[in-house]
């Protein structure tokens, strides 16, 4: 929690309603998002319940599991789900762009637009990477067999799941992460958790402040949990009493019929409100202007949904229930770098981001007093173009010299701490060197050279190129770490008929015991 | 009657005290730094009850979809004498269980709801004797043992309190290991953090109080393995599957505050003498009440104790409510309206203050320029 952050939610409590803690929007915001607002079954592991699906607020399909402990229901509710996903993904595939890789030498193509899955909160995330991981390795034959769009359900969400680790990844978000991201509320981050508190301070009711807004959104009685939970006076004194008259209908045609819009309506009850706060949500973050780097961002969605996609059509199989070692290392190596640079792009796209880094002297903010853009260093073997200029600050400057420090309003040039030097009023004048984002040649283009007057920000943080990490192939895997894995089957073993892969070991696991 | 018995008797009023289980004394460590919480909990308090009083109800509820699918886990996990948890409790400990165990229902004969219950007193010494006498030897030829549903005792705040576990006392490998069935599963290897945490300090609970049976009779109270066993269904299915668990860490913090509960004279010397808690005291009374006694809340009271929507509405004007990490962030200053004055510079706080009053007013400045849009 950075102190700016915790001011605002004072203030936020202070004023009674929420605080913005960004000026611009750091996330993609799809014109069409699949909203997915899904309840599970207490007490089972990740049994689906019901679901709330649509890309428009008017387009809401409910699925219903009448009875969640039953396996066949269970997947026939992942069917349904794929039967609304899968169509939902293919609508992506239409255009795809050519992007230059390998210094132009080369080139691969990409989709011009990808999927954006929203859930009300990372519980709702979880809730579908446990989905995933419990329908990707079903199998459309053998002992149990499922529709065939069920185990390819599970690998795409599977990939979505993956996705929402990776920091600046618009491809599936959490509402509340999303809208905690831009404003503060004056709660704590455990009451963040809960949706519809989180808007009640952020568009409070007429007639009520964040404070009593939020309050009031925490009866469940009047405003349903946001899921995947449900609440457990609903389980036991609604959803009980339906579910065993579904089950008690048995062959009763009518009766059964009519249990089953009982349900659907009880359901629909407990969504409904959640599913108008997803709305309610996106409309909030949607008047907000994007940041100037989440297209950028947005293009690596882009290019994990093609890649995947290509992965999918080609045949690859579903993704691993664990990495192996080197697969892990190369994954916590990518969101590292990912989470670095997504820092870096937040401050520089926005200033009340940039001002959080300010206040603990990784930035400061200056007025340009003296320009050279002329200057040229010749006491290397060829000359090269070395602009100075001056900055004064009023702002406690945290750099050495002979630091190197950036602005976001010129990404590109280096501008290294020459001399540091106090001056009167508690100010700093800062000497710097720039070099680089001025061309080849020795007279810098216009612009280039920030000029005298100019309201310059700088700051450690740089945007540059974070190369990627070596790492050994699988089968090189250092003994540390395990080892090579163990030689698997050729894929080319044929499975015995009959005899499909059963035992803790194996990724089919189609014969899972059931309750 | 002694005194302190009697002053807690006081504050409770005219009900019996609330009967402790492994849940609320695991919820005691929780944050035991809160003087209301540890006079309430001392005293045996209906907490539930009188949240309710004073307008705050706790939202603790269980459903019953939850309850019913854990009792059938542990009844498969339990059938056939404990066939299946024997093997499942030695193949993770890695011993030879040499042969079928036997097994006791310490809890059988008096079930609740049965007649003719012989009441706790005489289960709690049968609990005991059947324990002591089958106390390890520990050079590990002792033949396995399994025993289901032992009431154990513990004294908490002074009082002895009995525990109703459904756990298992498995004697294996010379020592006793406490296995405890749980329903949340554990996938590809995986359990919910939170629950493991709950359920490593309820086992905590349960080893402490077989320790101080085996001491009580006499025997090496290390006879009862630090590592307990969680029993989980695995994955989506409902095979089970065993888990270690080190609760030494749990141990140590729960003897902690257990001795901290036992020198409650130290507590209520802080304490108000009128202070009552009693439920069925006039409401604006009880708030009065438990106001005078200060409390420590954080927003994890949430999930734990049933006063904390009540604490949380009598500290909405602090700086912790918002959680210690915005307390941290904002330099340790107590309550939102003072951080607020410090950062608008309306006054320089106290000498000790002008760090955070520095920090606070640089952030202030920075925030407000930003959302002004005067920056670069």
């Amino acid at each position: 929690m950075s102190t700016l952050r915790a001011l605002a939610k004072a203030q936020a409590l202070a004023a009674g309603v929420a605080q913005p803690v960004a000026t611009v929007r750091h996330l993609h915001l799809s014109p069409r998002p699949l909203v997915l607002v899904s309840l599970a079954m207490a007490g089972e592991a990740n049994a689906p319940l019901a679901a709330l699906v649509g890309a428009a607020p008017d387009d809401a399909r409910l699925l219903i599991v009448p009875q969640p402990r039953n396996r066949d229901q269970r997947f026939a509710f992942a069917a349904e789900l794929a039967g609304i996903v899968l169509p939902y993904l293919d609508s992506f595939r239409g255009v795809s762009e050519a992007v230059a890789v390998d210094r132009g030498r080369d080139v691969r193509h990409r989709y011009v637009d990808a999927p954006q899955l929203l859930v009300p909160n990372p519980a709702g995330v979880t809730f579908l990477r446990l989905f995933g991981r419990s329908t990707r390795f079903r199998r459309p034959d053998g002992e149990y067999p499922v529709h065939p769009a069920v185990p390819l359900l599970g690998r795409w969400l599977t990939f979505f799941a993956e996705r929402a680790e990776h920091p600046g990844s618009s491809a599936l978000l959490a509402m509340t992460e999303a809208l905690t991201l831009h404003w503060a509320t004056g709660q704590s981050a455990v009451e963040d958790l809960h949706l519809p508190a989180v808007l009640g301070w952020l568009d409070p009711p007429p007639g009520l402040d964040g404070a009593r807004a939020a309050a009031r959104a925490e009866d469940p009685a009047c405003c349903p949990p946001a899921g995947p939970a449900t609440d457990p006076e609903f389980d036991n004194r609604v959803l009980a009493p339906a579910v065993a008259a579904y089950a008690d209908a048995a062959d009763d045609e009518a009766a059964r019929r009519s249990a089953y819009a009982e349900l659907e309506r009880v359901l629909r009850g407990q969504l409904t409100p959640t599913w108008e706060l997803m709305w309610r949500g996106v409309g909030l973050l949607a008047a907000l202007p994007p940041g100037a780097r989440v297209e950028g961002r947005w293009a690596g969605d882009r290019d994990a949904f093609t890649a995947h996609a290509e992965h999918v059509d080609a045949g690859g199989g579903p993704q691993p229930r664990r990495d192996g070692a080197v697969a892990a290392a190369v994954r916590l190596h990518r969101l590292e770098r990912a989470g670095t640079s997504y820092a870096v792009q937040r401050a520089y796209d926005d200033p009340l981001v940039m001002a959080e880094h300010r206040l603990t002297g990784e930035a400061f903010v200056g007025d340009v007093t003296l320009a050279d853009p002329r200057r040229v260093d010749d006491t290397g073997k060829r000359p090269v173009l070395r602009p100075r200029i001056q900055v004064v600050t009023t702002e406690p400057v945290a750099v050495p010299v002979g630091a190197t420090l950036y602005s976001p309003a010129r990404p590109g040039q280096k501008a290294k701490v020459v001399f540091l030097t106090p001056a009167a009023d508690g100010k700093t004048e800062v000497v710097l060197e720039l070099s680089g984002g001025m061309g080849r040649g020795l007279t810098a283009p216009p612009g280039t050279v920030p000029e005298v007057g100019e309201r310059l920000c700088l700051t450690t943080l740089s945007d540059a190129f974070l190369p990627a990490g070596a790492f050994p192939a699988p089968e090189e895997t250092p003994w540390t770490h395990g080892g090579p894995p163990a030689a698997a089957p050729a894929p080319a073993d044929p499975v015995p008929a009959g005899h499909a892969p059963v035992g803790p070991g194996s990724d089919g696991d189609p014969s899972e015991e059931w309750a | 009657m002694t005194s302190t018995a009697q002053r807690l008797a006081e504050i409770r009023g005219d009900v019996p005290p609330r009967r402790h289980n492994a849940r609320t004394i695991a919820a005691l460590t929780g944050n035991p730094g809160c003087a209301r919480r540890a006079v309430l909990d001392s005293a045996g308090v209906d907490k539930p009850k009188l949240a309710e009083r004073v307008g705050f109800p706790a939202r603790f509820g269980q459903s019953r979809f939850a309850i019913t699918r854990g009792n059938a886990f542990e009844a498969q996990v339990k059938a056939d004498g404990g066939a299946e948890l024997l093997r499942l409790v030695a193949e993770r400990l890695g011993v030879d269980p040499g042969g079928p165990a036997t097994w006791t229902d310490l809890g059988a004969d008096d079930r609740p709801g049965q007649p003719g219950q012989p009441g706790q007193p005489d289960r709690s010494a049968r609990s005991r004797a059947a324990l002591a006498a089958a106390a390890p030897t520990g050079v590990g030829d002792d033949p396995a043992a399994l025993f289901d549903h032992p009431l154990l005792g513990l004294d908490v705040a002074g009082q002895r309190v009995h525990l109703e576990p459904d756990l298992v006392a498995a004697r294996l490998a010379g020592r006793f290991h406490v296995v405890e069935v749980k329903s949340f599963p554990v996938i590809d290897g995986q359990a919910d953090p939170g629950k493991v945490a709950a359920a490593a300090i309820q086992s905590a609970v349960y080893v402490l109080a077989l320790r101080e049976l085996l001491a009580a009779e006499g025997h090496d109270p290390e006879r009862v393995s630090s590592d307990v066993l969680l029993v989980c269904p695995r994955d989506f299915a409902n095979q089970p599957v065993a888990s270690l668990v080190d609760v030494r860490k749990q141990l140590l913090v729960l003897r902690r505050q257990l001795d901290r509960m036992a020198r409650i004279d130290d507590l209520l010397a802080e304490v108000p003498a009128g202070f009552t808690a009693e439920p069925a005291a006039d409401p604006a009374d009880l708030r009065r009440s438990l106001l005078s006694v200060p409390a420590r809340y954080a927003p994890e009271c949430l999930a734990a104790c049933e006063l904390a929507y009540f604490c949380r509405h009598a500290t909405r004007a602090e700086t912790a409510t918002l959680g210690r990490p915005v307390r941290e962030a904002l330099g340790g200053v107590a309550t939102v309206a003072e951080a607020l004055a410090l950062a608008a510079g309306e006054h320089a706080g106290e000498p000790e203050q002008a760090e955070a009053a520095a920090l606070l007013r640089a952030a202030a400045r920075l925030r407000a320029d930003a959302l002004a849009g005067q920056t670069a």
